[in-house]
Parts: C-alpha cells; structure tokens; sequence
C-alpha cells in the first residue's frame, strides 16, 4: 500500500482548516465556513471507513505504516494502526462533522475561527491515535491543547477563562513529566520507536518510574480520581461542539495511552501498579457517581458521569484480561457516543431555555416528545441498559474484573446501580413530573439538524448494542497479542 | 604574516563604522544613507563571513589570542542577522521619537564588532576588549532616548551594573592569570593540573561576571529596569544579541581553559540555570509591562539555554546554541508585534494594551498566538523543540533533577503566556491600532512566525549545522 493513508487522514482537516482561512468570516450564520469544514470532515470520515474495510482483522501487526526520518538519527515520523487505534480515529472522524453541524445554535460569534480550530484539533486526534513514535505521540498529545483552550476560552461560558487556564495548565504539568519519561526512554533503549520498544522491553528496573511518569499524564487527562476536577469546570464552561470534543474523544486519549504504552512498554510495573489503578478507579466509581447524583447542572452531573465511566475504562484495562481490556475499548467507544449524544441533548434544552440547571426544566415529555424519546435512549445507554453498547462494555469489564479481583469487582458493581440512579433521575427531573415553569411551552422540538445528529448517534449506540461483534473482531486479534505479550514479558522477568 | 582572511568581517566592519561615522558627521542629513550603508555593511561582513571563515574547522590567529572555527563563525553569523534585523525594523520607531540619528546605526555596528571580537576571542585579554567595546555601544543605545526619563535611568543602570560586573571579571581574570601564569585559553588549560583549587575564586569570579551580562538569577536585577527604559528597539537589539556573544564566550570559558574543572563549576551553572528558570517563571506572573514581562522571560530563557551548557557534553553545547537560535527568531518575532502598537505616532506596551486585539487585528493576533505558544514550549512550534533538545541533553547525563525542574517551571511560565493570549483572544476589545507598517517590518513578524510555526517540518537542518561545533 504506497498511498499514505494516514497522514491524509491527518493532513486533511488542516488542509481544510486552511481554506476556511481564506472564506470571508461573516457575523451571525456563516453557511460557506461550514459547508468546507462539514465536506472537509465528511471526506475524512469516508477515508476512515476505507481504512476499516481494508484493515486486515486476522493479524495483530501494526498496519498501513508509514517510517519517515524525521529528526537525523533521532525521531522518525511513524504512524500506523492496529485493531485498538482503528476504532478510536473512526470515533473521532465521526464525531467531529457532527460537531460541526451542532454548532449552529451554540456559536453565535466568529464561526469561521471556531470551525479553524475544530479542524485543526481533529488532525492533532487523529495524529495521537495512529502515532507509532514516542516523541510523535506526544507531539499530537499536546499540541491538542491549544485549540482546545481556544475553544473553551473564545466561545464559552461566563467562567470560562479560569476553566481555560485550569484545564490547560492541569493537562501540562502531567504530561511534563511523561515527557521527561519519553526522553529517559530514548536515553535507556537508543529508540523511541513504539513497535522496537515492543519487541526490545525496558529494563525492569526503570519501568516503575517511567510508569509513574506515563501514568502522571494520562491519569490528569483521563481523568481519574483525585486529579479529574478540572473536567466538569472545562465542560460546564466549554460550548457545545467542544464538550461534546472532549468527553467523546480526548479523554480517549489516555485510556488508549493506558492500554499502548502503559500495559504496552511496562508490562512489570503495570502488574506492580495494577492495586493503584484498582483503587483509584473504584473510588472514582463511586465517589463521583455519588457527586453526580448531587448535581444541579445538567452539564455537570454528565461531567462526573464521565469521570465514573472512564473509571470502569481504567478498571477494565488493569484486569489484564481479554475481556476487561476488550470491554474499556467498547466501553470507551461507547461512552464516546453516549457522552457526545447527552452533551448534544443539554445543549439542545440550554440553546431554548439558556439554562442547565434541572430545576427549571421539568415536564417537556408533552412538549418535545421527539427530544424526550432520544433523551431516554442515550440516558438508558449511560447507565448501561442492555441492548445498548453501555452495556456491552461495562459487562465485558465486570467479566473481567471478576476474574482478576472478586472485591473491586463487587464495589464496581455497586457503581453501575449507582449510575442508573443519577442517570434515571436527572431523566425524571428533566422531562417527566409537573410542568411548573410556563415559559418551556414555548419549546419547541428538535429540528432537523439536532434530530439527524442525534439519530445518527442512535444508530450506532444500539446497533452495537445488540450486535457487538464488529467491533470485537476489530480488537480482539490485537488485544490477544498484547495481552500474550505482557504475560511473556511477565513470565521472562 | 599571518592569515589575516580570516579576520576580514572584523577588519571590514571596524573599517565601515570608521567611514560612517567621517560621512555622518560631515554630510548634513545622512541618517537615511547610513542606515543603508550600514545595513548593506552588515550584509558584507555576513557574506564574508560565510565565505572565509566557515570553511575553516579551527584556526587560531595572532599568538594564539584568536580563534576561528565553526562556533564561531556560526554565531557571528547569527548576531551578524540578528543585528541586520534591528536595524531594519527600527527605523520607523526612531523616526516617530525623532531620534532618526546616524548615531544609531555606528553604536550597534560598534557593538556587534565588540561580539565579533568576543565570540572568536581565545585571550583573556582579547576577550575582555571585546567586552568593554560591546558594552560602550550598549550604554549609549540604552539611553539613547535622552530626553526620556527613563531611558535615561536605563542606561545609568545599566552602565553602573555593567561596570561593577566587569570590574569582578576583570578580577577573575587577574587571578587566573595570577594562578596559571598566561592569558591564553589554551594555555591555561594546560596548566591546570597543579594550583586547582586557588583557580576556583578567579573561575566564580569570572562567571559571576558572566552571568551579569546574561542577566542569569542572581545577577539579574537591571535586566527589568533597564528593558523597559531603553527604546524598545533598543530592547529588543539587548534580548538577542549579546546574549549570543555572551553564550559563545560562556562555552569557551568552560570548555576551553576550565574543562578539567569541572566539578568546580558544574554546580554554580546548575545553581544559575535552576534559579533563573524558576524565577523568570514566577516572577514574571505580576508584570503589567510587556517589555517587563519579555525581561523575566528571556531570565527563564537563559535559565533553559545554561541547562544545556551545565552537561558538560557536545550534545549540551549543541542544545544550548539550537536553543539561543530558536529564541533569537521568537523574540524578534515578539519584538515585531509589539513596535506593531501604535495608534497615532504612540506607542503601547502595557499588557492591557493588547485586550481583545483578536478582534480587529485578527492576523497580528495569530502571530501572537502561535509565538507566545512557542515562548511557552507547547509542541509542535519550534520553541517546543528548543527546550526538547535541551533537556534531551539533560537527561543524557542523567541530571533528572534539573530536568523536571525545567519541565516544571515551563508549567509555570505557561501560565503567563496563557495569561497574554487570554487578554488578546478572550478580553474585550479596544480601539484599533494603526495598520501602516514598514515593510520591513511585516517581513520580519511574517518570516519569523512562519519558522516557527513550520520548524517542525524540517527540524534536521538547524541540528545539522550546529552538530558541527564540537569543543570538547
């Protein structure tokens, strides 16, 4: 395969992003920004799915690489997929031009920058995602933050600028350190090529800190317990567009760095670390999903729902088990189209009514039947209802986890009643009870781009559902090596 | 006779400052001829330089009191652009405070030959004559807005501060050659074996001094003052290029007469670089001035750029030069914006000036953007590589505490960049400056943003030119 795939798959959205710079940026609805940006995407979003056809599943070689020399002797541009990094740039191809067509209502001012630094954020995730170099992942690792500042600071709400400043300094004081794990890396092997260092193991001696260090990164990005509270500050303030960016696709960020480098390079320390993870995942579990049964923001409580799932994400790919590991992929998966699907709902109501506190909602079911009937779905999806690809995730990381650890398997459990709790009773108290607030007659039901956003997030959320087995054979021939690869490592040490 | 080619650009420039200075006094209204002929004097001398010296992997000229080799000649080539680059761009901020003067263009002619000297000296002496010539200039230039208050006061600090570091180089020096009984670098280094430890005060001496010209912490104290006094031309001419006559002069001092020392001196560089990372970083946060600001900042940049040195490895020295070179184009990139803050023939260089400058001057505000990202080292802009070089560097010696004190100050100083962009993207904004720039100035904001933004792209080749300096 000469043709370089990938780095079009990369390329694309800045290309795109670089017409946008030459339309004119018009007050109020810039339709031209958006249609180049939504083509742009649109094309993407094919070429992945041309990706995933032509993906061989029978093999758990890294695939479509590209090697390019870079820095002289030092760094080469290398990218490639396997079975686990396929599934999240299609994610992100798939979120983003639905990103793109939510942000008519959420973006009032200067469209056509926000469009800019959408675009350019899809290449830095997609970059992460097929980085087959250390200091390459890093690179699209961070450069990420800078729209997303952007994103958060320019078009969001009234405490945005702290929530900017948080979220972005959090962000580089974890992966300052990775960096500096990185560097040590190259020092220790000679090579910070992902697929060598594969094959050539570090040395057991060094792996804790430099676990520690990787660990630091992804821990503040995933996030987990106790270092996750800048996420529902960059998610309450942050338009639409981009808390659907975020919970969809950069918290994925780390739960895949957890499953390629983590469990990937420090097979030892994993094991040794395994009771950390463990309790911080339970306790996020837990604590936040308690904190989310407090909240009075809609944005919020959806915050911490996302922290208490990517909670069970961590669990599951510490059990060391094919179905724990292949249970986060799902679950990341499909908390990416859940989350995105409810960040879109709050911001179907906030674009009406201009609030998100639950206590002015309350008895829209009559109103905006259509909005109550894909509410409900997407709430039944986060709590995990079967037949919903919630569940399928949550299931194959409980299988797991009881096989690793009956006590932190049973305390998870606990989470998932209490994730029904939060989700089913934020639902009543948005749609059902009395309508006591006169001014949400006035609402009026989904039109057509939020009802096509919205079902084409349905689709998918069922459809895998019931029927998983796509994206388990995608995974499962590379979940199997690196889980064989871990035990001989294991073994050998 | 010696081979005095290799000392043409020194011989020239000092040559065409002589015949400028006879022109501009004699001929009525010349600025504008000068700066032109300085100007095209300064490409001479680079094209010289490129062409003799280059080539030449180490020669050494007069008694052995100079030095020529691919060091050298690389830095002299570097403030030999960066010098051509103030001086185009500083034509119209002079104009506006009518000090359009032929003095202008003879002081940093007069100045970048006092570095040339400096960078290629392999003498104490040689050396320090180079010094004394480059800080003459600099006293003048900083209060070359006379009429100023604070320009004057700038350049009265500067001066008093300058002279006391000198007089404690000048010291060292004299205890050197008191110790080992020559002023030649080489020498020296020969003779180190015996007297070590008396040699270690005239070494902290030396680089107390030093560290005074690179206003490294603790010896950074006029830096502020004296940054936001002098005209900001002038300013921008003080953040870049002595600053690489002083860095090259810090590796042959280390690495020539002293490298056997080096458990002597390896701590008192850490110690430097440490402090001044951490307090550019913190003391930076409170400033309201941008020239104040860019003061504490370059602080911190010299605190990354000693790292390097601190390795005591080709590889640190390597960093440390890809370093300072990436930092010249960010701050002339920086420069460029500000002296583009003027709004009737008046300057602006408060913080709070640039409020919500996203919204009239969009393009001016994406450079901005992109190099204050860059200042902040956030990938995939070129000052994210310079500080990855550095500690690349770093952690090749296994120095992890110097390191993750690094990485961690870069979090810090974060913080105020962020602080600068979130005034130009989220604030409110304000009148419009005025668009009518010199064309020399738009070259010089768009070509250096361009680098940086783009570095990524081509990283190798920068490394590959500076992978030839090999002192150790």
């Amino acid at each position: 395969m000469n043709f370089p795939i990938l780095s079009s798959l990369i390329l694309l959205p800045t290309v795109g992003a670089l017409f946008l710079f030459f339309t004119k940026d018009k007050e109020g609805n810039n339709s031209t920004a958006k249609y180049v940006a939504l083509f742009t995407t649109i094309v993407n979003f094919l070429i992945s799915i041309y990706l995933w056809i032509s993906f061989d599943q029978s093999t758990s070689n890294f695939q479509f690489i590209e090697d390019r020399t870079w820095i002289e002797g030092f760094i080469n541009y290398k990218v490639g997929v396997d079975g686990i990094s396929i599934l999240f740039i299609i994610l992100t191809t798939f979120i983003t031009p639905l990103c793109i067509i939510s942000v008519n209502n959420s973006v009032k001012n200067r469209l056509r920058d926000f469009l800019i630094a959408i675009l350019i954020m899809e290449s830095f995730m997609i970059g992460v995602f097929c980085a087959l170099d250390l200091v390459v992942f890093y690179l699209f690792f961070e450069a990420g933050l800078i729209p997303m500042f952007l994103i958060i600071g320019i078009w969001g709400g009234p405490k945005r600028v702290y929530s900017a400043f948080k979220f972005f300094l959090y962000t580089l004081l974890g992966s300052v350190l990775m960096l500096v794990a990185i560097i040590s890396i190259y020092w220790i092997t000679g090579t910070t090529d992902v697929i060598q260092l594969y094959e050539l193991g570090i040395d057991a001696k060094y792996q804790n800190l430099l676990w520690l260090a990787f660990f630091s990164s992804f821990a503040v990005k995933t996030p987990m317990w106790p270092v996750h509270t800048w996420l529902p500050d960059a998610h309450v303030e942050a338009p639409t567009a981009g808390s659907v960016l975020l919970a969809a696709i950069l918290l994925k960020m780390a739960g895949y760095g957890f499953i390629r480098f983590s469990l990937g390079l420090f097979p030892v320390a994993s094991e040794v670390f395994t009771p950390l993870i463990y309790t911080l995942s339970v306790i996020a579990i837990i604590f936040t999903s308690f904190i989310a049964l407090m909240q009075e923001d809609m944005k919020k409580l959806i915050a911490y729902s996302s922290v208490a799932h990517m909670g069970f994400v961590t669990l599951g790919i510490f059990t060391l088990q094919q179905q724990g590991i292949e249970g986060s992929i799902i679950q990341m998966i499909s908390h990416g189209l859940v989350s995105a699907a409810l960040f879109l709902c709050v911001g179907v109501v906030y674009d009406r009514m201009h609030s998100r506190m639950i206590n002015s909602y309350g008895g829209i079911v009559t109103i905006i039947p259509k909005y109550s009937i894909l509410f409900m779905l997407f709430t039944l999806a986060a709590l995990g209802l079967p037949g919903t690809s919630g569940f399928i995730g949550e299931f194959l990381i409980l299988m797991g986890a009881f096989k690793d650890n009956f006590l932190v398997a049973v305390i998870a459990s606990l989470g998932v009643i209490l994730g029904a709790a939060y989700m089913l009773w934020l639902y009543k108290r948005v749609v059902f009870g009395k309508l006591v607030n006169e001014d949400l007659k006035k609402m009026f039901d989904l039109n057509r781009s939020e009802y096509l956003i919205l079902s084409f997030l349905a689709v998918p959320t069922l459809f895998f559902g019931f029927y998983p087995d796509p994206l388990i054979n995608t995974i499962e021939v590379s979940v199997t090596d690196l889980i064989n690869m871990h035990n001989s490592n294991i073994a050998s040490k | 006779m010696e081979n005095l080619n290799l000392v043409l650009p020194e011989i020239f420039i000092s040559l065409s400052i002589m015949f400028l200075l006879v022109l501009g006094v004699f001929k009525k209204n010349s600025s504008k001829i000068i700066f032109n002929l300085s100007l095209f004097a300064i490409l001479i001398t680079a094209i010289i330089t490129i062409n003799e010296t280059f080539s030449v992997s180490r020669e050494t000229l007069f008694n052995e009191s100079v030095v020529i080799d691919t060091m050298s000649s690389l830095m002299k080539i570097i403030t030999l652009i960066g010098g051509f680059l103030v001086l185009v761009i500083s034509s119209s901020y002079l104009k506006t405070f009518k000090i359009y003067n032929i003095e202008y263009p003879v002081l940093i002619l007069s100045s970048i030959l006092g570095m040339m000297v400096m960078i290629s000296s392999n003498d104490l002496i040689v050396f320090y004559m180079g010094l004394e010539l480059q800080s003459l200039a600099l006293y003048v230039l900083a209060t070359y807005n006379r009429d100023q208050l604070k320009s004057s006061e700038a350049g009265l600090k500067y001066f008093v501060l300058s002279a006391l570091s000198s007089g404690l180089l000048l010291y060292g020096c004299s205890l050197v050659y008191g110790f080992s009984g020559s002023t030649n670098f080489d020498v020296i280094s020969n003779q180190l074996n015996s007297n070590e430890y008396v040699l270690t005060f005239g070494i902290v001496f030396i680089l107390v001094g030093l560290a005074f010209k690179i206003s490294a912490v603790p010896f950074h104290m006029w830096a502020p003052d004296v940054y936001e006094g002098s005209p900001t031309t002038v300013t921008l001419f003080f953040t870049m290029v002595p600053k690489i006559a002083a860095l090259t002069v810090f590796i042959r001092f280390l690495y020539v007469p002293f490298l056997n020392l080096i458990d002597q001196w390896q701590m008192i560089i850490i110690f430097l670089s440490i402090a001044s990372m951490v307090f550019g970083a913190v003391a930076a946060i409170g400033q309201t001035n941008i020239k104040r600001l860019i003061a504490y900042s370059s602080i911190g940049h010299i605190g990354y750029t000693l790292a390097g040195l601190a390795t005591a490895s080709n590889e640190g020295i390597q960093s440390s030069i890809i370093y300072i070179s990436i930092y010249v184009v960010m701050n002339l990139a920086l420069f460029s914006c500000l002296l583009m803050l003027r709004r009737k023939d008046q300057y602006y260089e408060n913080i709070e000036d640039l409020s919500g400058l996203s919204k009239n001057h969009p393009l001016l505000s994406l450079c901005l953007l992109v190099i204050l990202f860059s200042l902040a080292g956030i990938p995939p802009l070129a000052g994210f590589f310079a500080k990855f070089y550095v500690f690349k560097a770093v952690l090749e010696q296994s120095m992890f505490f110097l390191a993750i004190v690094g990485l961690l100050s870069t979090v810090v100083a974060a913080f105020y960049y962020l602080r600068i962009i979130k005034i130009i993207y989220f604030d409110k904004e304000k009148d419009k400056y005025d668009t009518d720039h010199s064309i020399w100035l738009k070259f010089s904001l768009t070509v250096s943003t361009i680098l940086i933004l783009l570095y990524f792209i081509f990283p190798s080749q920068l490394i590959e030119v500076v992978s030839r300096i090999n002192i150790i």
